[in-house]
């Protein structure tokens, strides 16, 4: 701030190499970046965690790790992945750009953004310690069902108290994104000009600021059933522990909307550019975007179908569940009209939008079938239900956080990324992908269930092939480790286009960006 | 620029109170879903069982509906509880009368809550307790056996595709819970 008083204009901090610089930093830039590395950390320690399963289920019997530290590592995947990875991944992404989108200089409130993003390594290292205490991590899966994580011993406060911590802080980061979009565009940017990555993480935020705080309740009700003699969910006390499932997943529902809205966003901006045509049906994107989030309120149920439902419930979960196919198709019909006699080239980041809308898309398929609350009685709690999660997470969400990296990391720092590894890294991680996950559809469908460390004979060859998939999806990643540090280190220098004819304001700033964006609001045309 | 600053504050603020309201919204969840259950009719408990007129109430002799009862104990549950009959023949529309014995083979006296359950669902609301341990909260004394009765009838309206219902309970031990209250209690009394 006295910087700015003294009116002399830095296009660089002032010690950039010193920890204080990123401890008490307010600038987007850097909290963009501390966010995205922060996430790449998480993915390669939940990504250890999912390759500590797949050792263990690379044949039946027990073999390597004892039951209840197997069942451990898949309920801290899914945390680490959920709220370590893709949630600070995509916060990442609308730090980095969405300033740099709408004409702003920065975000709307940097202090508040220093402190969202410093809470995480907190909460994640209070998680992580976890697995040290008396009575092991939590180990009842991540949705967190009374009474079986009632059981878990030590750990409980500690992992009730760090997912408030990360609920807190994307709160706080979705408060951020709200105030910057509406409070900071540049003059002349009204809201249907904004770029869609824009639009679908307003759209997020308001969905965060929703649901996160009813998590918080949940848990809290949690707590205070197993040390304050509550009885929200105790039946001897009058509770029902269904009517966790109901909280829960009144969050849960929302919150996978909120790990792929912002995704829908990145594919939106990439497929224009390399196409080189504008986005067909820009409104109808948006719209499809709310309605997309307001749906995603009222089909929590679809995920509790074997609890014992009225038939009329049932019958309206399923039918609400099957309408979100309606915008989804809507946005894929989208993407693909855009590219219709579009003069495409098939560098990085577009190779990622595209494989993830082919898997995305399966992923969609396989939920619609699971929405169908007469077979869901069958696939409830299969591995077919793993493998349409990682399908619609892994080639859906985390491709598309790839795919902006990609698109954006020039910009970033100033220095193309070298297109071969590039292009390997693409091949490697979707040969793999789909050899992890695509036999999980048919074990799922014959019957094998899912967190359990053992499993029946005849799904063995399905198992073993997803274990040597996982294993080659994990080492593809350092792939991409060593491709960022590279480009950030050396390469060819970058363009401030960059790309050939993209797209939105931030390619209006010289690459790499510079510290301060927009100190003065650009035109608008 | 101090007007935009502030206006960026309200709307921050706004959107932390908004946070706030969700929070509070969870825990509304939780009548909500009692409310919302009861105004569409979508759940059946005891307490709603179909009120009877009082020429439905002649007993239907011509229809014999098998009734099973079953129990369990919850985790950390001690007792030994069984039913005096595990099956009867019952007609709808009369009162039958059976127990259950419950003993505490432990040292401590215990209290014990049972929570019952009706399959198939349908069955639920048309099943009536008149009377049920599961009403109160049972106290055993150390080494005690006891037998609790349970009075019930079905409703002669009970779906005619029904010829089979099972009773459930689940006893939870909750001594400590009880104990805490009855200390509550004492100190409440002695203020």
């Amino acid at each position: 701030m006295s910087t700015v008083a003294a009116g002399d204009h830095h296009d660089h901090p002032e010690s950039p190499y010193s920890i204080k610089r990123w401890l008490f930093t307010t600038n987007h830039k850097d909290i963009g970046t501390l966010y995205l590395w922060f996430s790449f950390i998480m993915f390669l320690i939940g990504g250890v965690m999912a390759l500590v399963i797949r050792t263990e289920l690379f044949q039946p019997g027990l073999q390597f790790v004892d039951p209840q530290f197997f069942n451990s590592m898949t309920t801290m995947h899914a945390i680490m992945m959920i709220f370590g990875v893709v949630m600070p991944a995509f916060t990442g992404l609308a730090n980095w750009l969405i300033p740099m989108m709408i004409g702003a200089p920065d975000m709307a409130l940097p202090r508040m953004n220093n402190w969202s993003f410093w809470i995480l390594p907190f909460a994640f290292a209070m998680m992580l310690s976890t697995l040290f205490m008396d009575g092991g991590g939590p180990a009842g899966g991540w949705t967190l069902y009374p009474p079986l994580t009632l059981q878990t011993g030590d750990a409980l406060p500690f992992v009730i108290l760090s997912m408030h911590f990360m609920g807190l802080s994307s709160i706080m980061g979705a408060i951020n994104v709200v105030a910057t979009v509406l409070n900071m565009r540049a003059p002349g940017m009204t809201l249907m000009k904004m770029p869609l990555f824009v639009w679908t993480w307003l759209i997020t935020a308001y969905l965060l600021i929703a649901v996160m705080p009813v998590l918080a309740g949940g848990i809290t009700m949690l707590l205070t059933d197993k040390y304050f003699g509550t009885s929200f969910f105790n039946a001897a006390g009058g509770g029902d522990p269904v009517m966790f499932q109901h909280i829960f997943w009144f969050f849960g529902h929302p919150e996978v909307y909120i790990l792929i809205l912002p995704s829908f966003g990145v594919v939106s901006s990439i497929i224009p550019t390399f196409a080189r045509k504008p986005l067909f049906g820009y409104a109808s994107m948006v719209y499809a975007t709310g309605a997309i989030a307001f749906l995603s309120f009222i089909v929590w149920a679809h995920h509790m179908f074997t609890v014992g439902m009225p038939l009329a419930g049932e019958l309206f979960f399923m039918f609400a569940t099957m309408l979100i196919a309606v915008p989804t198709g809507v946005k894929v019909f989208n993407w693909i009209a855009t590219m219709w006699r579009g003069s495409m080239t098939f560098e990085t980041p577009m190779l990622f939008a595209l494989g993830f809308i082919v898997m995305f898309s399966i992923g969609g398929f396989s939920g619609l079938m699971l929405a169908l609350a007469p077979v869901d009685f069958q696939y409830h709690d299969t591995y077919f239900v793993v493998a349409h999660f990682h399908y619609v997470l892994v080639p859906g969400s985390i491709f598309a956080i790839i795919a902006a990296v990609y698109y954006w990391l020039p910009k970033w720092c100033g220095n193309m990324y070298s297109e071969g590894l590039g292009k390997t890294h693409f091949w490697l991680s979707t040969i793999f992908v789909n050899l992890t996950f695509f036999p999980m559809h048919f074990v799922g469908l014959a019957g094998m269930p899912r967190r359990i460390p053992d499993y029946a004979l005849q799904f063995s060859d399905y198992n073993m092939m997803a274990t040597i998939g996982a294993f080659g999806f994990g080492l593809s990643q350092l792939l991409f480790l060593v491709l960022v540090i590279k480009a950030i280190r050396s390469g060819n220098k970058a363009t401030s286009q960059v790309w050939e004819d993209a797209e939105g304001l931030e390619w209006t700033l010289p690459s790499p960006a510079p510290y301060h964006s927009f100190s003065t609001p650009p035109a608008i045309k | 620029m101090s007007d935009k600053t502030s206006k960026t504050t309200r709307g921050a603020t706004k959107l932390a109170l908004a946070a706030v309201f969700m929070f509070s919204f969870g825990y509304l969840l939780v009548p909500l879903y009692d409310v919302f259950c009861d105004l569409t009719g979508l759940r059946f408990t005891d307490e709603e069982a179909v009120a009877l007129s009082p020429q439905e109430l002649e007993e239907d002799t011509s229809r014999l509906v098998t009734i099973q009862f079953d129990v369990s104990m919850n985790q950390g549950m001690s007792w030994h509880v069984k039913p005096e009959m595990q099956v009867m023949e019952v007609h709808p529309g009369r009162v039958y009368t059976t127990f259950y014995s419950a003993s505490n083979r432990t040292v401590g006296e215990m209290v014990g809550q049972a929570v019952p359950s009706v399959a198939p669902i349908a069955a639920n609301k048309y099943l009536v307790k008149t009377e049920c341990f599961c009403f109160d909260n049972q106290t055993i004394a150390a080494g005690e056996t006891v037998n609790m009765p349970l009075s019930f009838m079905l409703n002669p309206r009970l779906p005619p595709n029904v010829n089979l219902v099972t009773l459930s309970y689940t006893f939870f031990d909750i001594t400590k819970n009880a104990s805490a209250e009855n200390q509550l209690d004492s100190v409440l009394a002695y203020k």
